[in-house]
């Protein structure tokens, strides 16, 4: 995939035009009814369960501060070695989700996670479960490039330092090239290690937290929204990579852009006011959304 | 599990251990400054409170016209010089007839009572002059030697000459003690009056009006001047102009230059150049407002950025000039916050003592100043002095002085929190 | 008049300045206040033509007010001084300050001492006539000026008159005067210990006073004693200062830096909100109150402790005075640690935690090296501050300036030493006074260096992350 597809990535889902806008009645302005409807709805349309997945979640609830909930009953599979997308407006919940993955939501004072989230079939959320190997293992890319405020190499060298993952000098130096080589930035940094990190662009930033992530080898990488900040350029880049990168991890990746979902993922979740309305295959849900919600964010009709 | 889960998971252990010396080393350091305010707070309570309190020794004094040298009818000019200090000395020696060695004697003439006895029968009997003649029981501030021991400070066990008070003393204090003619009372004199020489008749009112007429003078100079400081600074300076850059740099800087240099200044420039008298709240609160200054225009600009400017363009739209907005609008909006650090700076104020001992205010000053061009010392500079002092009692008295200074202090900081919650605003 | 009354007056004349000046703007424009196109409509409100009036007529006699009453006493007391008789004059400069010092007093008591020198008696006699007449010219000035401002205030009043503007001009003016406050008092500072210091500097040799490894200010009395001079090294000073402040620091840094950390990043809000305040009132207590408690409770503590393990402790050791420094400055250290600690961006500590870094790796590895620079500036802003206290060391530290590195020695400080030299009588041009300027000018020069590196780096760290 490159930076030509750009221009052809509207083919791969509806137009407006080709749908019926007769679905759409007045009751989806109101929001109560939408609630009660999603309410209602016992488990999310299409085909959010797998076999085997990587990670198996079931009923999530996520309550901030005791009294908001952000997440009712999320029910779906992440499958091995695939790149899901979670799709949906702002607030939908979707970074949530995404951050009960890797526990990062233990990190805001008051939030209560219920429901079952195995990795592996291993319980996330176990009293006995470690949040620091959980991390370890589930690696995670955020929306604004993040590089800590010390040199290129140091940044990469981070986890693995963190982690005892390499026993001397020489071991840490082969990690940090290959993570910068998958992550597609050895090239271009190779002669400049020892410069900061906060130096680089945009993009070149977001690719070295992106090696920071695959330094310590994770078996998951979730990214929420990361080419958000970035141009279409850098963005296109990071596409790429994350095409390349779904050979050896699973990625979990938050985007608003459904062009992106389209170009990169193999299952799209979509999610709408906490809760998930639609799993399935990228192809189906762009081509033929099993719900009303669905499509009509997809043929923006809100969202 | 993968090979570097494995890695991971082996060196968890360490790392929580680390973790947990990491917060212990934290919440040990909490603790420890805490306990630091605590031991503090508790030494100072423990001394000063005791000396809420003072004694008192009941004495029968018999007021013979012929000791005394008046008589009832004479004019109040001859009752002021009757001779007090003799019937007061009479009536010890008949307190205790036993005393004939010398020395014993001189300590029961001087050693018992207050030196400021024959003042305190004085003023009892020109308030009522009729009392001549008669016989009288008296209550007599005690010396502060007394005073000492009777609040337990003085420990009966040591061997005779280690102790203050000697054998035949506690024999007259246990006399006194069981015919009730001793006892503590609350410390008005404490309240009421000056510095003296005396622990028992020392008092803080003296120091605490030349406190007040210094905040008053600091007070006076700094608000008006920081905030129109502030206001320009905030509302009218051009920005990146070298001049109004050097005046925040300025202003930063002498909000960190050493108090005692704020002295070097007033005694060289003040006292010295021009001529202003030393020892007053008027060159103390000199010092004190050029040091206090930066402290207020730092707060007032804050509070000034505060206002949004929103409500600066709300009155530029209906024609306001710059000043007309400033002055009616932004400067009363930010008048709280601007309060609340003008209550702060000058609370910062009332505690500080080194730049007042440069410029006279650690005289010794019995009276208590009228004006801010009075001879005075103020609250801080008094403990400094007391502090000095080789009386035991001094002691007691140095903490009560501390605990009204801190009672001031913390008078004024609730004042600037509830001023904070009353009008704090969210934009 | 004296200047107070005459302070009176010019207040009431403000007064009038004001109502007449507004009365004068509505007569000129004929009450054609409401009408916009009234060819004599007024150009400001009417109070503005009031505010003008009034500052024609004050300002500039005030002005005159107060630089007469600053400057004539010094040219009184130049005049007299150059009166006084030639022997005195050739007594020496001591001399002819030691006199007009009784003449001045006599002249401001008001009344002069029948039994003092004759010579001094006609010096403050012609001192009070020199001072009456100053007073009258001084008073007639000041009237004349203010009458004539006023009169040409009046006459500005018409309708063309831009009253408004001017006003708020002269009111800009005095708020740059009010803002220049803060450099006139800089310069106050540098002049006054310059100025000392230089006379200082003529006595006693730069080089000895900065590297001198002796100090003993204590003049003879008389000039033929031996050891009269004094010797002025201020090495042992300047060591005394190092050793109390590294030891006060050592306490400050770790304690306020562990206390801002863990109360920023682990403790619970309800534990924060306690604890912060509280931690906070260390900082409200004045300096005088640790100096009690240094010298009362933690030195024979201290004391008490080294005998019991058989050291020897001076009763005003430089640790007991370095301990309770540390103490004043945990919470100075904590609150500007907290406020460096909570710029760093949120972002960073998620990206850590993100790979499985726990919360103390994150500190040390992340927080702490990206709020370096902010660390580094609260802890020279807490040097600045140990190197500046006095009360605390003036109360606990000791007199005798010993050149030692052993903390439960005592040792003295600069400051200590500024106090003790000036307060109490003394002659104002002895080196010994004169040297407690000299003191405070390294005092001054060094807290400077320190604060404007400091605030320079707090200022570029906010920047980076705003």
């Amino acid at each position: 995939m490159n930076t030509v597809t750009l221009a052809n990535d509207s083919m791969t889902f509806p137009s407006s035009g080709t749908t019926t806008t007769s679905s759409v009645n007045k009751t989806d302005v109101d929001i109560h009814s939408v609630v009660e409807e999603l309410k209602r709805a016992k488990q999310a349309v299409g085909k959010p369960f797998l076999d085997n997945p990587k990670f198996k979640t079931r009923d999530v609830n996520v309550y901030y501060n005791q009294t908001k909930q952000a997440i009712f009953n999320a029910s779906l599979d992440i499958g091995r070695n695939e790149v899901i997308a979670m799709i949906g407006p702002s607030g939908c919940g979707k970074s949530t989700y995404l951050r009960c993955l890797n526990r990062m939501n233990d990190t805001i004072p008051g939030t209560k996670v219920t429901g079952d989230l195995l990795l592996d079939g291993e319980d996330i959320y176990a009293k006995d479960q470690d949040p620091v190997l959980l991390r370890a293992r589930v690696g995670m890319v955020f929306q604004k490039p993040n590089p800590f405020p010390k040199s290129i190499y140091d940044n990469v060298a981070y986890g693995p330092r963190l982690h005892g993952l390499a026993v001397n000098r020489s071991e840490l130096d082969d990690i940090v090239e290959q993570s910068l080589t998958k992550a597609g930035l050895f090239n271009e940094v190779k002669d400049r290690l020892n410069s900061p990190g906060t130096g680089l662009s945009g993009g070149q930033q977001q690719r070295l937290c992106i090696a920071r992530a695959i330094a310590v080898s994770p078996e998951v990488i979730l990214m929420d929204e990361p080419t958000s900040a970035l141009d279409p350029i850098a963005t296109a880049t990071i596409e790429e990579l994350i095409d390349e990168l779904r050979s050896s991890f699973t990625i979990c990746i938050v985007t608003h852009s459904m062009q992106q979902a389209a170009r990169i993922s193999q299952r799209t979740a979509y999610f709408h006011l906490g809760y998930v309305v639609e799993v399935n295959d990228t192809n189906t849900v762009f081509t033929n959304p099993g719900h009303r919600l669905t499509e009509n964010y997809i043929t923006g009709r809100f969202g | 599990m993968s090979n570097a889960t494995a890695i991971v998971k082996a060196g968890l252990t360490k790392r929580y251990a680390r973790e947990r010396r990491f917060r212990l080393f934290g919440l040990v350091s909490i603790v420890i400054s805490l306990s630091f305010l605590a031991a503090l707070l508790i030494t100072i309570f423990a001394q000063g409170l005791p000396a809420l309190r003072q004694t008192y020794i009941q004495l029968p004094v018999n007021l013979d016209p012929a000791l005394l040298a008046v008589n009832a009818s004479d004019s109040p000019e001859l009752l002021q010089k009757a001779k007090y200090a003799k019937a007061i000395e009479a009536a010890l020696i008949e307190r205790f007839p036993g005393v004939t060695d010398r020395k014993q004697k001189m300590a029961l003439i001087r050693g018992l009572l207050s030196k400021s006895a024959d003042n305190e029968l004085k003023s009892q009997v020109l308030a009522n002059p009729k009392l001549i003649g008669s016989q009288q029981n008296f209550w007599f501030l005690a010396n502060d030697d007394i005073d000492t021991y009777i609040k337990g400070n003085i420990d009966r066990s040591l061997p005779e000459a280690d102790r203050r008070i000697k054998d035949f003393q506690l024999a007259w204090l246990d006399d006194l003690e069981a015919k009730g003619q001793i006892e503590k009372r609350f410390n008005t004199v404490f309240f009421t009056s000056g510095d003296s020489r005396e622990p028992e008749q020392a008092g803080v009112l003296g120091a605490l009006m030349g406190s007040f007429y210094t905040m008053f003078v600091t007070l006076a100079l700094s608000f008006p001047l920081a905030v129109a400081a502030a206001i320009y600074l905030e509302e009218f300076a051009p920005k990146n102009n070298p001049l109004v850059d050097f005046i925040e740099v300025n202003i930063n800087n002498l909000a960190a230059v050493p108090s005692i240099v704020f002295g070097l200044l007033g005694l060289a420039v003040f006292i010295q150049f021009f001529g202003v008298p030393r020892s007053t709240p008027l060159v103390g609160g000199l010092v004190l407002s050029l040091q206090t200054l930066p402290i207020i225009i730092i707060a007032a600009r804050a509070a000034l950025k505060a206002v949004p400017p929103s409500i600066r363009q709300a009155a530029y739209g209906m024609g306001a000039s710059r000043m007309q907005t400033v002055f009616h609008h932004t400067l009363p909006l930010a008048m709280p916050g601007i309060l609340t650090g003008t209550i702060l700076g000058m609370a910062h104020a009332l505690g500080e003592t080194a730049p007042l001992l440069m410029v006279g205010m650690v005289a010794f000053i019995m009276s208590v100043p009228e004006g801010i061009t009075d001879p005075a010392t103020i609250l801080p500079v008094q403990i400094y002095l007391w502090s000095d002092s080789p009386e035991r009692a001094f002691v007691e008295k140095t903490s009560a002085a501390i605990i009204v200074l801190l009672f001031f202090l913390i008078l004024m900081n609730l004042l600037a929190v509830l001023l904070r919650k009353k009008f704090e605003r969210r934009w | 008049m004296n200047t107070l009354p005459l302070l009176l007056v010019l207040l009431v004349l403000a007064l009038f300045s004001f109502f007449l000046g507004r009365k004068r703007s509505l007569a000129v424009s004929k009450g054609n206040r409401g009408n916009y196109r009234a060819p004599n409509k007024l150009h400001s409100l009417p109070s503005y033509y009031g505010y003008s009036a009034m500052i024609y007529a004050v300002l500039p006699a005030l002005i005159v007010l107060l630089l007469w009453s600053a400057i004539s006493p010094v040219l009184i007391a130049k005049n007299v001084a150059a009166s006084l008789p030639a022997e005195i004059h050739n007594a020496g400069a001591t001399q002819v300050e030691l006199t007009m010092n009784r003449v001045e007093s006599m002249a401001h008591a008001g009344k002069i001492d029948p039994t003092a020198d004759p010579i001094q008696q006609a010096a403050a006699q012609h001192y009070l006539s020199l001072a009456k007449n100053s007073q009258n010219i001084k008073t007639a000035l000041v009237l004349l000026i203010a009458l004539g401002g006023l009169y040409l205030g009046w006459k500005m009043i018409s309708p063309q008159f831009r009253a408004r503007n001017q006003v708020e001009n002269v009111v800009k003016g005095l708020m740059i005067l009010a803002a220049s406050v803060a450099i006139v008092t800089t310069l106050g500072i540098i002049l006054s210990v310059l100025f000392e210091s230089i006379r200082f500097f003529q006595v006693v040799p730069v080089s000895e006073f900065l590297f001198g490894t002796h100090w003993s200010p204590q003049t003879a009395i008389r000039a033929d004693q031996t050891g009269g001079s004094g010797s002025f090294g201020a090495v042992p000073l300047f060591a005394g200062t190092l050793l109390i402040s590294v030891i006060a620091l050592a306490i400050a840094v770790p304690l306020g830096l562990m206390a801002a950390i863990y109360l920023s990043e682990y403790a619970q809000p309800k534990v924060r909100a306690i604890a912060k305040p509280t931690l906070e009132i260390l900082a409200g207590i004045p300096t005088v109150v640790y100096g009690f408690f240094a010298a009362l409770t933690v030195a024979p503590f201290i004391r008490q402790l080294g005998e019991a393990i058989g050291l020897s402790v001076a009763s005003e050791s430089a640790l007991a005075a370095g301990l309770v420094m540390g103490i004043m400055l945990i919470p100075f250290m904590s609150s500007l640690s907290d406020d460096v600690i909570n710029a760093v961006p949120q972002s960073l500590r998620d990206g850590s935690y993100g790979m499985g870094a726990t919360r103390s790796e994150t500190i040390k590895q992340v927080i702490i090296p990206a709020a370096l620079p902010g660390i580094v500036g609260a802890f020279l802003l807490a040097a600045s501050r140990a190197i500046g206290e006095t009360m605390v060391v003036v109360m606990a530290a000791g007199l005798s300036a010993n050149l030692t590195a052993n903390p439960l020695e005592a040792v003295t400080t600069v400051t200590v030493q500024i106090v003790t030299l000036l307060t109490g009588d003394q002659e104002f041009d002895s080196p010994k006074t004169l040297a407690a300027f000299a003191l405070g000018l390294t005092l001054f020069v060094l807290t400077l260096i320190l604060n404007i590196i400091a605030l320079r780096i707090v200022r570029k760290y906010r920047e980076q992350y705003d």
